[in-house]
């Protein structure tokens, strides 16, 4: 998992092979609330699946089961072809965690936190140490190792918190909003070093509220709202089936925009208009229309991403959980 | 749980304790060591043997037994509360292998050493008030460290309940606070009419006290085995009860 010491076999996800989490009918009610409604899905080895969601869709509650966390009211878990949570102990042993709330032990330096954790998963203290420094080097902590955790930035903590996870050598990475709150280099950093993880083959499940994040690292992405998967896939082949290719995005006045979608009827497109904003999902290449956004105020055309995915699954309302 | 796994949270507690060593020591000490002062020397100086002692020998013992309650039970209550809620440490110890039951006797044996500490100290610092212990005060530390594990059971279930830190008002004005003024540590329980003395005899802390002055001068004529029944018993169930409480707590 680091590239000092050799690398971790990486395994194609070849469909034959055993799923390194494997989810059937998981459902979880809170009272009269279902949080999660019976909800199936797989995560190959050396794959990054993507949850997506808004606040209140189910994700946490979701990891939270895998964890044995939240008790399921129904369904089955399987992780590394153990059934969860009767092997949640083994299972644990081979899982690292990045919670989305920095748990860190404050009264701790950055050593002793690496130190502590290696010794809750029984990692003999000499191999802990070895571990440790791979890790702080890693993840640039090195110089860091006997700062107090209370000193640290943002950006170090979440270092930290991966660094943690990792102690175990996982198999399976989960990742809960990893680069929460990051300025744009403490966010390439993490993804960078993740994606060497990955490279090394490190099963990973992530949730993020940064599409770009998700859409950097995952090569399945599933979309939950309201309990439910609302659709699950590869996430370019998602955009293209519910989105489109590109999308216009058009500023203007009511009467500018009633001319301007007319105009884009004639193309194979989705029109979405929110305030004084056009939203045009092109399904096919709408070039021969451009020339008609010439008297619009000011437009852009970008290809279409999975934000644009997301917005038309889940909506535009805000959710307050 | 997995054998010993629970060793792995005392130990991170114990790691976190070193830091602060010399606040939680004082703590922990100064409470007792300030009553021994003022009641034992200050009030006592004057007044007439009490069961045949004085009166500062008459409470050395249960001012240590006391210091294991405190010990114990502030441990489990402010500091496992911010444990579970501020730093989120109980969420990121249920992430490894080790379960609840782990984490709880974790804490649990956690707050029990560091009662057993205090009154070790104490123990060592009473001959400078010209108490000398008998050898079996050996014999005490066992039925201390029950006690301190009765005490972070207790603060543990607690903790379990809390929804804010003004919650321990509760637990130490109507529960910590009082064992401490009629358990026996400050006058004679035996000597109270028979329905007070009933009552106070069946106080938790009451069996450990009169233990601690049995064992402390060596006063071994004197009945022990159904105090030390009872407070297997008591702590037994206590542990028990923590252990559901912080399950229910964590896991949703």
């Amino acid at each position: 998992m680091i590239p000092q010491i050799p690398q971790q076999e990486s395994i194609p996800a070849t469909p034959g092979s055993q799923p390194v989490v494997s989810v059937t009918g998981l459902t979880k009610r809170f009272g009269n609330r279902l949080a999660v409604d019976n909800i199936s899905f797989a995560i190959q080895r050396g794959q990054c699946a993507g949850f997506l969601g808004p606040n209140g869709a189910g994700k946490t509650t979701c990891i939270n089961m895998l964890l044995g966390l939240v008790e399921k009211s129904a369904g089955e878990i399987r992780i590394f072809d153990l059934e969860a949570p009767l092997f949640h102990r083994e299972i644990k042993a081979r899982i690292g965690v990045v919670p989305q709330a920095d748990s860190l032990d404050p009264d701790l330096s950055v050593e002793e936190n690496l130190l502590t954790y290696a010794g809750y998963f029984r990692i003999p203290r000499r191999i802990a140490r070895g571990r440790v420094e791979e890790l702080l080097h890693f993840f640039a902590l090195h110089n860091r190792r006997d700062e107090i955790i209370e000193h640290l930035s943002g950006g170090q903590r979440r270092r930290l918190l991966l660094a943690r996870a990792l102690i175990n050598e996982p198999e399976l990475l989960i990742l809960d909003e990893p680069t929460i709150g990051l300025d744009p280099q403490a966010r390439h950093l993490i993804w960078e070093r993740l994606a060497i993880l990955q490279e090394q083959g490190t099963t990973m499940l992530l949730t993020s509220h940064y599409l770009d994040e998700v859409a950097r690292l995952s090569q399945q992405v599933l979309i939950l709202d309201h309990g439910h998967i609302v659709v699950q896939g590869e996430p370019r082949q998602l955009i293209t089936d519910f989105v489109g290719l590109e999308v216009f995005e058009v500023d203007g006045t009511a009467a500018e925009l009633d001319v301007l979608e007319a105009s884009f009827r004639q193309c194979n497109a989705t029109l979405e208009r929110v305030g004084d904003k056009l939203y045009v999902y092109a399904r096919e290449d709408c070039s021969r229309l451009v020339k008609v956004l010439g008297n619009a105020g000011s437009w852009v055309r970008r290809p279409a991403n999975l934000e644009d995915l997301f917005i038309q699954l889940t909506g535009r309302s805000l959710r307050e959980s | 749980m997995n054998g010993f796994s629970f060793l792995t949270i005392w130990r991170r507690n114990g790691r976190v304790w070193k830091k602060h060593i010399l606040a939680a020591l004082i703590g922990n000490l100064g409470q007792p060591l300030l009553f021994l002062l003022a009641l034992g020397y200050g009030l006592g100086r004057d007044m007439a043997p009490m069961d045949g002692l004085t009166y500062l020998q008459f409470i050395a013992p249960g001012l240590v037994a006391s210091a294991v309650m405190y010990g114990a039970a502030l441990e489990t209550t402010y500091g496992s509360y911010t444990r579970l809620t501020v730093q989120k440490t109980y969420e990121a110890i249920l992430m490894t292998p080790l379960g609840v039951v782990d984490l709880v006797l974790g804490e649990i044996v956690w707050g029990a050493s560091k009662g057993v500490l205090s009154a070790l100290i104490m123990l060592l610092i009473l001959p400078l008030f010209g108490v000398v212990p008998s050898s079996w005060v050996v014999a005490l530390l066992p039925v201390l460290f029950i006690s301190g594990m009765f005490f972070s059971a207790c603060g543990l279930i607690m903790t379990a309940l809390a929804k804010n830190y003004d919650f321990f008002n509760y637990f130490t004005s109507l529960i910590i606070t009082p064992l401490f003024l009629f358990s026996g540590i400050f006058f004679p329980v035996q000597t109270m009419a028979p329905p007070v003395r009933r009552v106070l005899e069946v106080l938790p802390l009451t069996p450990i006290v009169s233990l601690a002055r049995i064992f402390c001068y060596g006063r071994l004529g004197e009945p022990v085995l159904l105090k030390i029944l009872g407070s297997f018993l008591a702590t037994g169930c206590a542990v028990w009860l923590a252990g559901y409480l912080v399950r229910r707590r964590l896991i949703q």
